[in-house]
């Protein structure tokens, strides 16, 4: 994905502690959404797939935000929660 | 005793006499063994805080720069604060490295990843490179990498430039660029010329000058002179204050040769943003309006009637009669759209880009043609539209058909493939004009990747099989009375501008910046001379040969500085 679209995941994945994000692609490891490096390694293009996942409390409003930002932003359709 | 003087190729004229300031060198890898450090946890806030204060730093002056380049160093600052990148760090403080060398080390781990990724991930190791060497070059106390800061004004000498060196680049105090490496289409040229500032590139031995030493450089000749006596500095500079001179009264209006055969002189502009600018510089139109500035960053295409609106702004700009070349889309894989992406390829540069991604997304096209068909209709200056990345007769007449569909009268093709030179004709009669693109016709003509700085020679568009490429089409123009244009780098050359006006070049299209000297040149030469110096160029053996004959053959050059 574009620099500046990887800054601002992985800004907003930030935010959600203590809530930990994750994303993943292509059934691969799972990486921690707030780590611009980890997250640009992925190579997310628009169009392409991402599975979120989250845990801790909070969790729910955590993905629903995470994935509000994927789909308006991007065209990268989460695969679930 | 003074210096021998360096010679490099002038790529933007203009002379320039300043102490030198170089950019700084490459920050050194920290050594792996050495005296273990005392204390792991000082080592290791050390470290955190060099990261701290380089991603407040990279902030900083991505709010001084702004537009794409700010995208570039919030992420670059981003990366600095990467959580994943302070835990090893920490690892690596905790086994005893020390501050400098942990920071090393956790960047290689990215470094290798994403280097082995996509194409465009593999560009970004270099942002990621200047983000570890700025942390680096504060824990050991070496200088930043980056542009100098002197405080007063410098001839800038680097290895190389790019893009985000430039950046934060302060326009009122580089006297001069002098480059070691690089040609004619580098970023260091292009910026140069577009600052109006002189600039000597691929100049060897560059890199061993001392900073604080005075050097005269010459824009135009290639000199660059180290430690200049009074007479020749007083000299170059006269040369350059009569090039000036005749600059300013050089006539401001159409484009044509000493004989009056019309030349048209257009500008490449990136938007209405840009247009200002190309009507200062006395442009008869745009010869090249880029559109991706109205779909980039967005997950569907604009609506027709927004780009309506930008097309009519730039057309409403020039005056009735002017043309305005409009260039429909050109996604690439270097700058991928969500909506035409063509997902992975193992070539980008030679995938589905320019044409071929709209043939496979025909709405795209649909709308960009109908907004310039409405604003052609209503606006004030003629709106030709051509299509980039056409290899084909098929691929022209295509166009041309889905143009008219939308009541465009004028049609083209960039010309940027081989095949759609060698068979100019072919593709000619099915277009109504031509604009060749220099950059990708070398790339391709070349099989040298634009974006790969070891190529950077073949891109040189003095480069004969080049001209060859461009005399065909200018041919095909001639025979089918059609008119051929050239876009890129290589129209804002003037020198070279003769070139392509005798090897049948209608319109020559540049930067805004190059227009006066081209117009100038020109006007000093009959079309008689520009055919001569044409087909001297065609027949020397290499690039820098084709320079040297045309610059020695056309003397008004030598007398303007050029």
């Amino acid at each position: 994905m574009p620099e500046r679209r990887a800054v601002d995941f992985a800004r907003l994945a930030g935010r959600q502690l203590p809530v930990r994000v994750m994303v993943a692609k292509d059934g691969r490891e799972p990486v921690e959404a707030r780590r611009m490096l980890d997250v640009l390694k992925l190579d997310v293009l628009g169009g392409q797939e991402v599975l979120l996942s989250a845990e801790g409390e909070g969790a729910e409003r955590a993905l629903d935000e995470m994935v509000a930002f994927v789909e308006t932003d991007h065209d990268a359709k989460p695969a679930g929660a | 005793m003074p210096e021998p003087a360096l010679r490099g190729v002038g790529v933007s004229p203009g002379v320039a006499v300043g102490p030198v300031a170089s950019m700084g060198a490459g920050v050194p890898e920290p050594p792996a063994d050495g005296h273990p450090p005392p204390n792991p946890a000082a080592e290791a806030e050390a470290a955190a805080a060099a990261l701290e204060a380089v991603a407040a730093d990279l902030e900083a002056r991505g709010e001084r720069a702004g537009g794409d380049a700010a995208d570039v160093l919030q992420a670059q600052a981003m990366m600095a604060l990467d959580p994943g990148l302070a835990e090893k760090v920490e690892q690596a403080t905790a086994v005893g490295r020390t501050a400098a060398r942990a920071v090393f080390e956790a960047f290689a781990g990215y470094r290798e990843e994403l280097a082995e990724a996509s194409q465009y991930l593999a560009a970004r190791v270099a942002d990621l490179d200047d983000v570890r060497d700025r942390a680096v070059a504060r824990l050991l106390g070496v200088p930043m990498p980056g542009v100098p800061d002197p405080g007063h004004p410098f001839v800038l000498v680097a290895r190389d430039l790019a893009p985000a060196d430039t950046a934060a680049l302060d326009r009122r105090t580089v006297l001069a660029f002098v480059t070691e490496e690089g040609g004619p289409t580098s970023h260091t040229a292009i910026l140069a010329r577009s600052l109006g500032v002189p600039a000597v590139v691929g100049c060897a031995g560059a890199s061993g000058l001392a900073d604080g030493v005075q050097v005269l450089v010459d824009g135009g000749s290639g000199e660059v002179v180290p430690d200049p006596a009074e007479a020749a500095a007083a000299a170059a500079t006269r040369r350059d204050a009569a090039r000036r001179a005749a600059l300013a009264g050089s006539p401001s209006g159409p484009g044509a040769t000493a004989d009056g055969q019309r030349v048209l002189l257009l500008a490449n502009v990136r938007g209405p943003a840009e247009v200002p600018d190309a009507l200062a510089a006395g442009a008869e139109g745009v010869g090249l309006l880029r559109t991706e500035f109205l779909f980039l960053d967005r997950t569907e295409p604009p609506a027709v009637a927004e780009q309506e609106r930008a097309y009519r702004q730039v057309l409403d700009a020039f005056p009735a009669g002017a043309k305005v070349v409009i260039r429909t889309l050109d996604a690439g894989a270097d700058k991928p759209l969500a909506f035409l992406s063509p997902g992975d390829e193992p070539n980008p540069a030679l995938g589905q880009r320019g044409l071929r991604a709209v043939r496979r997304s025909p709405e795209v096209l649909a709308g960009q043609l109908e907004a310039v068909g409405r604003a052609a209709a209503a606006g004030r200056a003629e709106a030709w539209v051509m299509a980039p990345m056409v290899a084909t007769a098929a691929e022209a007449a295509w166009f041309r058909d889905q143009a008219r569909h939308q009541g465009v009268a004028m049609a083209g093709v960039m010309v940027e493939v081989p095949a759609a030179a060698l068979l100019a004709e072919a593709v000619l009669a099915e277009a109504d004009f031509a604009s060749i693109g220099t950059n990708d016709l070398a790339q391709y003509t070349y099989a040298a990747d634009r974006q790969v700085s070891g190529l950077a020679a073949f891109q040189d568009p003095w480069q004969p099989a080049l001209l060859a490429l461009v005399a065909r089409v200018g041919e095909a123009g001639r025979s089918l009375g059609k008119p051929v244009g050239v876009c890129g780098e290589a129209a804002g050359d003037p020198l070279l501008a003769l070139v392509l006006a005798g090897l049948g070049a209608t319109s020559l299209s540049m930067a805004p910046a190059a227009l006066a000297e081209v117009r100038l040149l020109l006007a000093r030469h009959t079309m008689e001379d520009c055919r001569r110096l044409a087909a001297a160029a065609l027949a020397a053996p290499d690039a820098a040969t084709a320079r040297r004959r045309v610059r020695e053959a056309a003397p008004a050059a030598t007398e303007l500085g050029l």
